[in-house]
């Protein structure tokens, strides 16, 4: 165990006495139905947990009279979630949404123990009696900012910040590098891992490292705004993500790839009230508003913003899939035939790169 | 490949960016290791520094303030510490772990009226001929002015532990404090300033990470750069010298790990993440290895406990 595992463990201790304080302070609320909010970053990031914690609040103000609300922030994926997860649950909490995908084993164990609880994962892919699974076509999003990508870039190389090289993730990167090259054959994509959802002084770092190799166009798929700062600093563009991120970002910010979570939220804790929750997987795009798209840069061209739009229309009518064949890996195999889409299994299950990204899937 | 060669100066610029936060925190942790203290808080420290720069920055729109202010609510988080464990006889290990646990909450309480707040940037430094030299023009003269404090402060550590008479008497209460007390002088007074220090100088760490770094408050900033400091004093064995090297290496590291997964070379990011924390566990074998060695830099007094009557 290093030194900085060490800290965050710390962190989970924490975290979880905060837990058994809250427990003890909400107790008071009684016949209302308790839901627990667990999130991998804090609220505050400004992204993916600040979306979750929406949600959350969206679930407040509507059912504020038959629920009550509790949320733990920087859980760490492993090990803490678990103990965290079996607090929530153990303090009475009858409904529970683990919000990242590192929280799917620890969810199912806890569920086990607790038959009586309803448990909701997020972008995972194990489901139980009591366990549901719900996340959003994120790929989607990606293939309306690579097209704006292709027609932005004067260099034709891409910079893409990764977190961890998840299905969740790469399918980004491949639709994302899809639209790309259907507008602009020439470019290409460089992706950069920083093995965190949230370190923005990394984030910012490989933000210059891609920058100095000659991207001026990025996007990313981490939790922070750095990288929307060091653009701007650098007079570049760049996509914000999960959340909008344009003031820390004026110039450089086109758009953003929003989350939704509100109406899934309050749909699923109204389904708990009346009875009616049952185990279910959902998986939403633009047409379910589990996602959208922020605000255009004014600087971007008008055909280029009725371009996105059109592309975002047709994927929300079905007229349009981000991966339609034919679609090839990076050493030219057909992975999607020609006529064909890929199939919901085949984007969950996303471990190879198409052609025009650099670089190999680290494994 | 002139493509290659250009990417120099970039890579060299930012590494001695990202050394920058290391070499201040470190710097300031060996002080207070060479008086015989061990504070684990370097990251609780640098967290309350980072916010509260932040927070005056922010009102003021004055960097300098900002950077003063992270100075002193350093130092004031470390004298906590210091009357705990000094005066109060506390485990300087665990009352070191629970400051950063506070650290962390503390400043997250301060900042939450601060996230999403945009702040001017700091100068950068900008000499007419030098920083536009070609490939190293821009890494060595077009920096912020902090970053050089952090390397001036590289020679100016050196010299008041080695130099001075005061630094003299400091690194004798490291290693022997029963007898430094007995010579008369005042060890719990030496080591709360040496605290102090280190406080002072994790908190502009913590500060130039979110006035300069990344010019913005977010929970968590420092994302485990305090736990990196206090195991780049041992990598260094106590010298100054060697803090400077080892926070190259980490901060190049860093950044080298980046530029080759951008190049697309097949090496795994997570081998070159590895490589300092490795070469601090060799440098720890090696040193635990001869006794003179470590006789010679490890302050002997370290983390013990000081009772003025014993």
């Amino acid at each position: 165990m290093n030194r900085r595992t060490m800290g965050k463990t710390l962190a989970g201790l924490a975290a979880g006495a905060a837990i058994m304080a809250l427990g003890v302070g909400a107790a008071d609320a009684q016949e209302k139905l308790k839901v627990g909010f667990v999130y991998v970053g804090p609220v505050s990031d400004h992204g993916y947990s600040y979306q979750h914690d929406q949600g959350r609040l969206a679930v407040e103000k509507e059912l504020g009279d038959k629920v009550t609300t509790t949320f733990v922030e920087n859980v760490p994926e492993g090990a803490d979630a678990e103990r965290v997860i079996e607090q929530l649950a153990t303090s009475g909490h009858k409904l529970i949404f683990t919000t990242s995908f590192g929280f799917m084993n620890p969810t199912l164990k806890v569920a086990q123990r607790h038959p009586d609880v309803k448990f909701e994962h997020a972008t995972g892919y194990k489901r139980a009696a009591n366990v549901a699974t719900y996340s959003a076509r994120f790929y989607e999003g990606r293939t309306v900012i690579g097209q704006i990508a292709g027609k932005m870039t004067k260099s034709n190389i891409i910079g893409y910040i990764g977190s961890f090289p998840i299905p969740e993730v790469i399918s980004g990167i491949n639709a994302f590098t899809l639209a790309l090259r259907e507008v602009n054959p020439k470019a290409e994509v460089r992706v950069v891992w920083v093995n965190s959802w949230y370190d923005p002084g990394k984030e910012a770092e490989a933000a210059k490292a891609l920058i100095d190799q000659g991207a001026d166009v990025l996007s990313l798929h981490t939790d922070s705004p750095a990288a929307i700062q060091v653009a701007q600093e650098r007079g570049l563009y760049v996509f914000g993500q999960s959340s909008d991120m344009t003031r820390f970002g004026p110039k450089a910010h086109l758009t953003a790839i929003v989350d939704d979570w509100r109406s899934y939220y309050v749909s699923r804790v109204k389904a708990a009230l009346d009875g009616s929750w049952k185990s279910q997987d959902t998986w939403g795009g633009f047409k379910d508003h589990m996602l959208f798209l922020a605000p255009y840069n004014p600087a971007l061209p008008k055909e280029i913003v009725d371009a996105a739009e059109k592309t975002r229309t047709d994927i929300m009518e079905g007229k349009r899939h981000p991966f339609q064949g034919p679609v090839k890996d990076q050493s030219g195999k057909l992975v999607i035939a020609e006529g064909k889409q890929a199939t919901d299994e085949q984007i969950l299950k996303m471990d190879w790169y198409v052609e025009g990204v650099q670089g190999k899937v680290p494994k | 490949m002139s493509a290659d060669l250009a990417l120099i100066g970039p890579v060299l610029a930012a590494m001695l960016t990202a050394a920058t936060p290391l070499l201040f925190a470190a710097l300031g942790e060996l002080v207070v290791e060479k008086s015989g203290v061990l504070n684990l808080g370097v990251e609780g420290m640098m967290l309350v520094g980072a916010v509260c720069g932040f927070a005056v920055t922010a009102q003021t729109g004055s960097s300098s303030a900002g950077f003063a202010v992270a100075a002193l609510a350093g130092a004031g988080t470390a004298a906590l510490f210091g009357v705990l464990t000094l005066l109060l006889l506390a485990n300087q290990v665990a009352t070191g772990l629970a400051l950063t646990l506070f650290g962390v909450g503390l400043s997250a309480l301060i900042g939450q009226g601060f996230v999403g707040i945009p702040i001017p940037d700091v100068p950068e430094l900008n000499i007419p001929g030098l920083t536009d030299l070609p490939v190293i023009g821009k890494a060595l003269f077009g920096q912020d002015v902090v970053v050089y404090l952090g390397l001036a402060m590289v020679p100016a550590v050196h010299w008041f532990l080695y130099g001075t008479r005061r630094g003299l008497i400091l690194r004798a209460v490291g290693e022997n404090h029963a007898a430094a007390h007995a010579l008369g002088y005042k060890v719990i007074r030496i080591r709360f300033l040496a605290v102090l220090f280190g406080g002072a100088m994790s908190g502009i760490a913590g500060a130039y990470l979110s006035l300069d770094y990344t010019p913005m408050w977010a929970e968590g900033i420092t994302a485990g750069r305090g736990w990196i400091a206090l195991a780049l004093v041992v990598f260094a064995t106590w010298k100054p010298g060697r803090v400077l090297l080892g926070a190259w290496l980490f901060g190049g590291v860093t950044i080298a790990q980046l530029h080759v997964q951008g190049l697309g070379i097949d090496i795994p990011s997570q081998l070159l993440s590895m490589l300092p924390y490795l070469a601090t566990v060799v440098v720890l074998v090696l040193i635990s290895r001869d006794i003179a060695r470590i006789r010679l830099n490890a302050p002997a007094s370290l983390g013990k406990v000081f009772h003025p009557d014993a």
